[in-house]
């Protein structure tokens, strides 16, 4: 690492603290139905949709209500989105005339965006109109990110409740956190960007004459939009030339904000957060990075707030940043220090003041090596997956820890709601196999940890490491699977793992290798989406609603403590050991076996 | 239950001899199904035996030789779980066995009314049925549970308590209830039977004993959830791994896939075998150590909720302080010496038996070397305590001296034309406000003096309150006491609380508000007004002296019937889950040497570079793999004695304990399994067996 990578990291880590430090107490607010001043002028607003929905936000449900309600609300919403890329071309708003979207992609997108995945098998700029992206995707961009919040509170309220049926009101929940959290919010990213240059217009697509003709070779498709192969069973491959090159437009910057904001990640653009109408300067990219992580960490002090013990969340926010600062610097080392190969032909990637240095491969110039590695790990330890560089052109470490990241379940901050309730599984899950060794049955903040929530505890444990490796599994035993491959030996193991481990995990973030837009991988990464998301919010509720109705037992000294460095260290252990130990054998094979031949070879 | 038992070592071969061949018993799949984590071996182990056929016809996907090995290892693993536990239950069945020998059927004389001299029938007493009443006299067995409605008699209770001393128990009071199975030693009682056949307490007792293997506790059931599930998804990583090796061949063009030889070695080295192995004789250990300390628990969820206990109620008289008071100074009235009054003293209490009596004895040879003298040699008559006069005493060559509270002596000493003087009464006053007994002595018509009686706290007891709190479990002192004398010796045993002039519905609501404020209560009491308190409180401890009504609120029972035990219930308990969560944690933690060792291992023959990650430098894959599984079949055996002992208790602070035990198991079982595979490696590789 190199000192401008420390000092990159050291900033963000204090502005980020110091943004989410305050939003976390205003979010534990105005979730309660307190709002403060400045966003009073919403109070109406929230009447209003009351009103309009008759909900009386003081009626309360228990988890099972608040869980058929949320995957009902769920199901309407992919359903909506589904329905409208298909009929696109006959609605407004479509300057370019886009086309309806295949039946695959359109569901496989409906759900992407529904589970906050924004796993993207389309290009926006070629498939969707402006209409399909405001009113759909960005829509469930707000909602979806809505829905993980009010998961976390709903569970939240489980410890801070004692001997209550009730968790919540899910309309209510949902309401709040648009208005008062995510809206505003997104309308000061969405400004902080217009003025670092994101777009935002409705016009046609621009075409600029290039200085240059290029030539270019396309892979040939059939109607389908597979590819053309010849008797030899090679891709057919066109070759073009091109003088103008056609720029496309958009509303960019409002879809922007909230797709850093919930954690969705998906781009305007096919090329994402790499784009420079989505990501023009390194200023933006900063930006970008702490909208990814503001809301999950400010989540963090919201916990310590609702549950009345300021250092409760504390802990988790140290052991999420412990654990990313060590990620994180591994990847900044391995893309820094960059390619044996190309050392060997006297290729200088050393840092300088003239160059960037180490592996430059797949990143935009404008960010270099720790602008990019950096938005690397946030956008995979955030399940956000926005990109500003292809993964796929990572060095071998390079890419592992974006994996791995992911494969810690989207706990490392994670995304908006989920991050931090999969943390709190992984707290109980610390204090179910260590809180025996402090001779009392096991209890995290006060509640007891009894069968019934081992049962929810162990569901949410197994369900992504078995999608990922059994669908990662099915990847190599099929010809779909096979298909989708671009490179060959391990890296091409590691394109599949990454784009199931991304799936499973809700993060959305792509290997850029695999060929992802067919049938095949459409619906299998749609089961890994909806599976990823809903197998773990089920039985997390059920958690929140069965230790809401739990009695709160007094805090002694012969309770486990749960705030302070030790517990942290616990925490840590057990999300590398039971979070990440699944997942070993299969990294052996891909990323660590790609690494060790490529330093070994040389 | 015999002594010989509960003083039996833990591998005394009279345990170790049937548990051996228990092992093999326990190999059948109706038992294995019971244990998820131990069936996932024992499905492993017939498939590697199975991949023995063609290995025998030279087709087998890897040498006959290293099948054999990681088979054979693999059914060692089950041998060695299975031993743990036959092991643990062995000790419960000898005491199970030792009970139910005291359960004979045994003559029951029948009355034919509610009183001694009725008509007696001689039935068999498996034929009694709960308000039967019948007649026990000397030299016969209690044939049921019952209560006394009328007599007193000396029963030998030996057979359930391992206590050789008789114990009184007669019509009325806390003393009335007899266990069947109990021999009368002298005299008689007429009993009304409380249980009908199989309900009786030493029925429960042994279904106890027994049972403690099938019955999983809530805690126990929760963490095999979480191994279940653990070992689920090993399943799915080894399932899968298979393709992936498949796929990697073939684009590596290098190598064969993993062996199922191999995936199965790795699926039992990652899932939870060593606290799926020892598991359910932790918890018969747990059991057996709460019998060896004499306390029948009537399920395994009060051991565990034991552990949990917050607060502690206390009886003053026989916990805190020693059961009787003790003199401790003697405080003459205006114009008397000392020697006079102590002497006096001594003379009155010199056929006073009772303990007060002769500890004033003691007190005036110590302090003034005043010899006792024989009674026998002068004209002395000994004046007993009678409830009329409250007063005891001991005419003496003519002097007349009582010894009785102020009260007795000032009515005394006015009646023999006395004046009872003023200094006299504030010294009594001040012994009082100090938290002990005044005592007053007269002779005839003077009083000479106040004998302070201390309630005398239990030496060491005042640390052990010290360790409870630092465990964060707070003690509260029950007493009759009124609340000055029970705040002086409240302070000075160093409990966190008292209860004064304690009534049984006082006591059940300081339960009540205790719980209200998210606290777990421990109690332990003997009299029916008792038990609902004692049916209130989490953790109760009824004394098998104590009633019928008692028992059965409690959930546990103290042979013994002694109160200090609740303080040891606590620390079984508590040791109990630390064992528990140190083997989970340890069992976890070793996976990650165990990957260090296969993985390289399975492919390094499609990628010969993850050979970098053979840090323990092991010989050959073949040894490798085979190490592993060695290893970690015998850390199940090295960790049977851990199990069934206990993991070692220190009365510490949750933080503390949270500390040094993640130290040990969890860093310990992060690096132990690195030195032990490479040294079982180095064996292997000596032996040239891999």
């Amino acid at each position: 690492m190199t000192s401008d990578a420390l000092i990159l990291l050291g900033t963000f880590l204090v502005a980020l603290l110091l943004l989410s430090y305050p939003l976390g107490g205003y979010m534990a607010r105005v979730i309660k139905g307190d709002a403060p001043g400045p966003v009073r002028f919403f109070v109406p607003v929230e009447r209003f949709i009351y009103r309009l929905c008759g909900v009386d936000p003081e009626q309360e449900t228990g988890w099972k209500g608040y869980t058929f309600g949320l995957i009902l609300f769920s199901l309407i919403g992919t359903l909506f989105v589904y329905l409208l890329q298909r009929v696109q071309g006959f609605l407004p708003l479509n300057p370019q005339g886009m086309g309806a979207v295949s039946p695959d992609s359109a569901f496989n997108t409906a759900v992407s965006f529904v589970t906050n995945t924004n796993w993207q098998g389309y290009g926006g700029e070629s498939t969707m109109s402006y209409l399909v992206q405001m009113a759909a995707l960005t829509v469930q961009n707000f909602l979806s990110a809505a829905s993980g919040i009010a998961v976390v509170v709903a569970l939240i309220r489980g410890f801070a409740r004692h001997s209550a049926a009730a968790i919540g009101n899910l309309w209510a929940d949902l309401t709040r956190i648009t208005l008062y959290i995510l809206l505003p919010l997104s309308v000061v990213f969405g400004l902080l960007f217009v003025g670092q240059g994101v777009i935002q217009n409705l016009s046609p697509y621009k075409d600029a004459t290039t200085v240059q003709a290029t030539q270019y070779q396309v892979p040939r498709l059939d109607k389908a939009g597979n590819p053309v192969k010849d008797a030899a069973g090679k891709p057919v491959i066109d070759t073009l030339t091109s003088k103008t090159q056609s720029l496309a437009m958009g509303p960019v910057a409002s879809q922007e904000a909230i797709k850093l904001l919930g954690t969705n990640g998906g781009g305007f653009f096919n090329a994402n957060s790499a784009h420079p109408y989505e990501n023009p300067t390194p200023l933006a990219n900063f930006l970008q990075m702490l909208a990814i992580f503001l809301i999950p960490a400010g989540l963090c002090f919201t916990f310590g707030a609702m549950v009345g013990d300021k250092r409760q969340g504390w802990a988790v926010i140290a052991a999420m940043a412990v654990l990313f600062v060590a990620l994180a610097s591994v990847g900044l080392w391995a893309e820094q220090k960059g390619v044996p190969a190309l050392s060997h032909l006297n290729v200088d990637q050393q840092a300088s003041a003239l160059q960037a240095g180490g592996n430059m491969e797949g990143k935009e110039t404008r960010f270099g090596i720790n602008s990019t590695m950096l938005f690397v790990a946030v956008t995979t330890s955030a399940s956000c997956g926005a990109v500003n560089a292809m993964h796929d052109s990572l060095t071998p470490i390079g890419g592992l820890v974006p994996t791995f990241l992911m494969q810690l379940g989207e706990v490392v901050f994670g995304g908006v709601g989920s991050g931090l309730y999969g943390m709190l599984i992984f707290a109980i899950l610390a204090v179910f196999i260590a809180g025996l060794m402090v001779g009392r049955t096991p209890e995290y903040l006060g509640k007891k940890i009894e069968i019934f929530e081992m049962k929810m505890t162990a569901l949410t444990i197994l369900v992504t490491p078995t999608l990922v490796l059994v669908l990662t599994a099915l990847a190599v035993l099929t010809d779909g699977g096979r298909a989708g491959i671009a490179n060959p030996g391990a890296h091409g193991f590691s394109e599949l793992l990454y784009t199931f481990t991304s799936a499973a995990n809700n993060n959305g973030s792509a290997f850029a290798g695999v060929s992802a837009n067919t049938p095949w991988f459409n619906i299998m990464t749609g089961i890994a989406m909806w599976f990823g998301r809903f197998f773990m919010i089920v039985p997390i509720l059920a958690i929140g609603g069965s230790l809401a109705g739990k009695k709160r037992l007094q805090v002694t000294s012969g309770t486990l403590p749960t705030h302070g460095p030790l517990f942290v260290v616990l925490l840590i252990g057990v999300v590398l050991l039971v979070g990440a130990l699944n997942y070993v054998p299969a990294l052996a094979l891909g990323p660590v076996a790609e690494h060790l031949q490529m330093i070994l070879a040389h | 239950m015999s002594q010989t038992i509960k003083n039996m070592s833990m591998f005394d071969p009279s345990l170790v001899k049937p548990a051996l061949i228990d092992s093999f018993r326990k190999l059948s799949p109706r038992n294995q199904w019971r244990n998820p984590v131990m069936f996932v071996v024992f499905i492993g182990s017939i498939l590697t035996t199975l991949l023995l056929i063609p290995a025998m016809q030279g087709k087998g996907e890897a040498s006959f030789g290293f099948i054999l090995g990681i088979a054979l290892w693999l059914w060692f693993t089950l041998l060695f779980a299975n031993f743990a536990e036959a092991l643990a239950e062995g000790r419960s069945k000898a005491q199970a066995a030792s009970l139910r020998s005291a359960k004979k059927n045994v003559i029951a004389k029948k009355l034919d009314g509610e009183k001694y001299g009725a008509k007696v029938a001689v039935i068999d007493g498996s034929s009694l049925r709960k308000g039967d009443v019948v007649l026990v006299e000397a030299g016969d067995t209690i044939p049921v549970d019952g209560e006394v409605i009328e007599g007193v008699a000396s029963v030998d209770e030996s057979a359930i308590t391992g206590e050789s001393a008789p114990v009184i128990r007669e019509f009325g009071g806390d003393f009335s209830s007899v266990t069947g199975g109990t021999r009368v030693l002298s005299d008689w009682i007429v009993v009304r039977i409380t249980a009908n056949p199989g309900e009786t307490f030493l029925d429960r007792m042994i279904a106890m004993v027994e049972g403690a293997k099938r019955q999983k506790t809530p805690n126990e059931i929760a963490l095999t959830i979480l191994l279940v599930a653990l070992t689920i998804v090993f399943l799915v990583v080894t399932v899968t791994l298979l393709p992936y090796s498949m796929f990697s061949v073939s684009v590596a063009h290098a190598g064969t896939p993993i062996t199922i030889t191999a995936l199965v070695a790795l699926l039992v080295c990652l899932i939870p075998t060593t606290i799926g192995g020892l598991l359910s004789a932790i918890g018969v250990a747990g059991m057996s150590r709460m019998m060896q300390a004499n306390v029948i628990a009537t399920s395994g969820r009060a051991v565990e909720a034991a552990g949990d206990v917050d607060v502690l109620l206390l009886d003053k008289t026989g916990t805190i302080t020693l059961g009787n008071r003790q003199a401790s100074t003697f405080l003459p009235a205006m114009g008397v010496s000392v020697e006079m009054l102590a002497d006096a003293a001594q003379l009155a209490s010199l056929a006073d038996e009772t303990p007060e009596g002769r500890s004033i004895v003691v007190l005036a040879k110590q302090q003034f070397n005043l010899r006792s003298r024989s009674l026998t040699q002068h004209e002395a008559t000994f004046i007993p305590f009678s409830a009329t006069t409250r007063m005891s005493g001991v005419d003496y060559d003519g002097r007349q001296i009582r010894k009785g509270a102020i009260d007795a002596i000032r009515k005394h000493v006015q009646a023999e034309g006395g004046t009872f003087p003023e200094d006299a009464g504030r010294i009594a006053d001040e012994v009082a406000r100090r938290g002990s007994t005044p005592l007053l002595v007269a002779e005839g018509g003077r009083v000479l003096g106040v004998i302070e009686l201390k309630d005398i706290v239990k030496g060491g007891i005042k640390e052990r309150f010290a360790e409870l709190r630092q465990m964060g479990i707070k003690t509260i002192m029950i007493t009759g006491d009124n609340p000055l004398t029970a705040a002086a010796i409240a302070a000075e045993a160093g409990v966190d609380d008292f209860l004064a002039e304690a009534t049984p519905e006082n006591k059940l609501s300081l339960i009540r508000k205790h719980q209200a404020e998210g606290k777990l209560v421990a109690m332990t009491g003997d009299g029916t007004n008792d038990a609902p308190a004692l049916a209130q409180a989490d953790v109760a401890v009824a004394m098998n002296t104590g009633t019928q009504a008692a028992k059965e609120a409690g959930n546990m029972v103290d042979l013994d019937s002694n109160p200090t035990k609740l303080i040891e219930i606590v620390e079984i308990g508590k040791q109990m889950l630390m064992t528990r969560g140190s083997l989970t944690t340890f069992s976890i933690a070793n996976d990650v040497a165990k990957y260090f060792a296969i993985i390289p291992a399975a492919f390094a023959s499609t990628y010969p570079q993850l050979n970098a990650l053979n840090v323990m430098h092991l010989n050959s894959p073949n040894s490798a793999i085979l190490s592993a599984v060695i290893f970690n079949a015998l850390v199940i055996v090295a960790l049977i004695p851990l199990a069934l002992k206990g993991v070692k208790y220190k009365a510490q602070a949750a933080a503390q304990l949270l500390r040094d035990n993640l130290l040990i198991y969890g860093l310990g079982g992060i690096i132990v399994p690195f030195a032990g595979i490479k040294l079982i490696d180095m064996v292997i590789g000596a032996m040239g067996w891999a």
